[in-house]
């Protein structure tokens, strides 16, 4: 096996899982478009013009940046957590587990597909954004890197909850018990400069916190964190769950006996 | 040269149960090899550990003299395997199934495409080439899993019970396809619960028992030790009781025109048919009762009953 193999064993991967979301693209990419879409209109319309300006900023483009990240961080989780999962349940795992393909080549195939659901969403929604909001990116790159940094941090840890997992319950207590309260309180709705001092250090240790600030600062060029504090903060727990994820692939965790 | 080596292999579940107890195997290259037991002796443990999907507690696998542990992406490239359980994505099309693990072996798309074509249609399998996994037959789902073990063309093939569920009709298709891959110089390591297809396809043999080997030889020498064999023999004539028979084994009377003997080693079929003859009775058909691999098999692994 040479490198062009291993090469054209993630492509394979990679075009699988990506195949997977798109051909039930009415349960994976729609549901996150219409939620987030009900967030604009509630929270950004209706309340949001209640609430007045925040950061400088309207509260519906406060709130934006930050409900685009929430999909990138729930759908890359949930797309490789879900579909690693389901081939480990039903031992279709083994296919690639037979197969000359270091563990590095599956990782990196199932997480770039969870990378590609994260951003397709993220792609969508920030499209709906428009309906509500003018459409304003103080700086692309930072935008696309923050928002690839986290699909691919968030990737690793569906695919960590997968490994874990011994039923179709265990997939959704992470999400619902940690992750969904981190992204509710990582300043999405919220600037941390609102918050009692100790709650603001608090917030501190909520890695979520940077994805949303630094995202929010690429479209608006404002944020409560230092934004190369935020890039290596998520670059160092993306060195930490792949470190996780190769020695849980390593040693066969949850896959082989 | 050896297709696998297996040297004091041993694999204990993390419930304490012991299933491989330090066994020792060697298969040689392009034997079409049957690996026999009962259920829970270890087969399956065994072929587990040799396809990476289990690991080992200790001892040594070398497929083509390429060691599990220090090569083992070499290993897996050698390798098809084919489970006792379905283990493919029901809900895939049957062609991406099989292209895709031609993928996962890094073979390019054109060319996966072009050998799943190949292989589906010598399976055939290819009217049902765009159909969900999941709608076909289980005996269709068995040969698309010889087809994705094929599509890399592995010198070694493993066959875990690959035609369980599968009427007799296809089940000897795929007999005639499996000697053709053998044929061509494809090693084949067969465990099966259809003791007459080891015996017609298998040339070695090994009876795996409680973790242990208990018999490894040619499936000819194997033969050759069972002693007797049972035959059913229809009459022409009516008759009233058995006939006596000098030095046959049991006799039976089945019904007034068929009788079973058991014909020891010793003796031919000519023996049995002139006796019959001096008898007066005129043989119209026979045949043998039981398949004589199935006999051994049983004798073998028999434990003796436990007392309440």
């Amino acid at each position: 096996m040479t490198g062009a193999n291993y090469w054209v064993a993630y492509q394979t991967i990679t075009r699988k899982e990506i195949l997977r979301f798109s051909r039930i693209w009415m349960q994976t990419l729609i549901p996150p478009i219409i939620m987030v879409g009900l967030y604009f209109i509630i929270f950004g319309n209706l309340i949001g013009q209640r609430i007045g300006e925040m950061d400088g900023m309207t509260y519906i483009d406060f709130i934006m940046p930050g409900l685009v990240m929430m999909s990138i961080i729930t759908n890359s989780y949930a797309n490789v957590v879900s579909s690693f999962y389901s081939a480990k349940h039903a031992c279709y795992i083994e296919e690639m587990i037979i197969a000359p393909i270091p563990n590095v080549v599956i990782l990196l195939g199932y997480v770039t597909g969870g990378v590609a659901r994260g951003l397709c969403v993220g792609a969508a929604v920030s499209l709906v954004s428009l309906i509500f909001t003018d459409f304003y990116i103080h700086n692309l790159f930072i935008v696309l890197i923050v928002a690839f940094l986290t699909a691919f941090l968030f990737s690793l840890a569906g695919l960590i909850n997968a490994v874990f997992a011994n039923s179709y319950d265990h997939i959704a207590i992470i999400p619902t018990f940690i992750l969904t309260p981190l992204t509710y309180l990582g300043g999405i709705f919220y600037s941390i400069k609102l918050l009692p001092e100790f709650w603001q250090q608090a917030s501190m240790i909520n890695p979520v916190l940077y994805m949303v600030n630094s995202f929010r600062y690429g479209f608006r060029g404002a944020s409560d964190i230092e934004l190369s504090t935020a890039i290596g903060v998520i670059l160092f727990f993306i060195l930490i769950l792949f470190s996780i994820s190769m020695i849980l692939l390593e040693r066969g965790t949850g896959i082989k006996h | 040269m050896y297709a696998l080596e297996i040297s004091h292999l041993h694999k204990t579940y993390a419930n304490g149960l012991e299933a491989l107890k330090g066994i020792d195997l060697t298969i040689e290259e392009g034997d079409f090899f049957a690996l026999l037991g009962p259920n829970g002796a270890g087969k399956s443990t065994c072929i587990g550990i040799i396809s990476s999907l289990v690991n080992k507690t200790s001892g040594s696998v070398k497929v083509f003299g390429h060691s599990l542990e220090q090569e083992l992406i070499k290993v897996k490239s050698l390798l098809g395997s084919v489970p006792q359980e379905f283990n493919f994505n029901v809900f895939e099309p049957v062609n991406e199934i099989v292209t895709n693990q031609g993928g996962f072996y890094g073979i390019p798309a054109k060319i996966a495409k072009k050998r799943t074509e190949f292989y589906l249609k010598e399976l055939g399998l290819w009217s049902h080439r765009n159909e969900q996994a999941r709608t076909l037959s289980g005996g269709m789902k068995r040969r698309l899993m010889i087809a994705r073990a094929l599509i890399h063309k592995p010198r070694l093939m493993i066959l875990d019970e690959p035609t369980a569920g599968v009427d007799i009709q296809l089940r000897r298709s795929m007999w005639q396809f499996m000697d053709e891959i053998n044929q061509q110089g494809t090693t084949i390591i067969l465990t099966t619960h259809y003791l007459e297809e080891a015996e017609q396809m298998c040339r070695n043999v090994a009876i795996i028992d409680e973790g242990l080997i208990i018999e490894n030889t040619s499936m000819k020498s194997l033969l050759k030790s069972l002693d007797s064999e049972i035959f059913v023999l229809y009459l022409k004539d009516t008759i009233s009781e058995a006939p006596v028979l000098d030095g046959f084994g049991r006799t039976l009377m089945i019904d007034e025109n068929t009788i079973e003997v058991e014909v020891p080693g010793s003796l031919s079929l000519n023996d049995l048919i002139q006796q019959l003859d001096v008898q007066n009775l005129v043989v119209s058909r026979m045949r043998n009762k039981s398949n004589r691999l199935e006999e051994l098999f049983i004798a073998i692994t028999a434990k003796p009953e436990k007392s309440t």
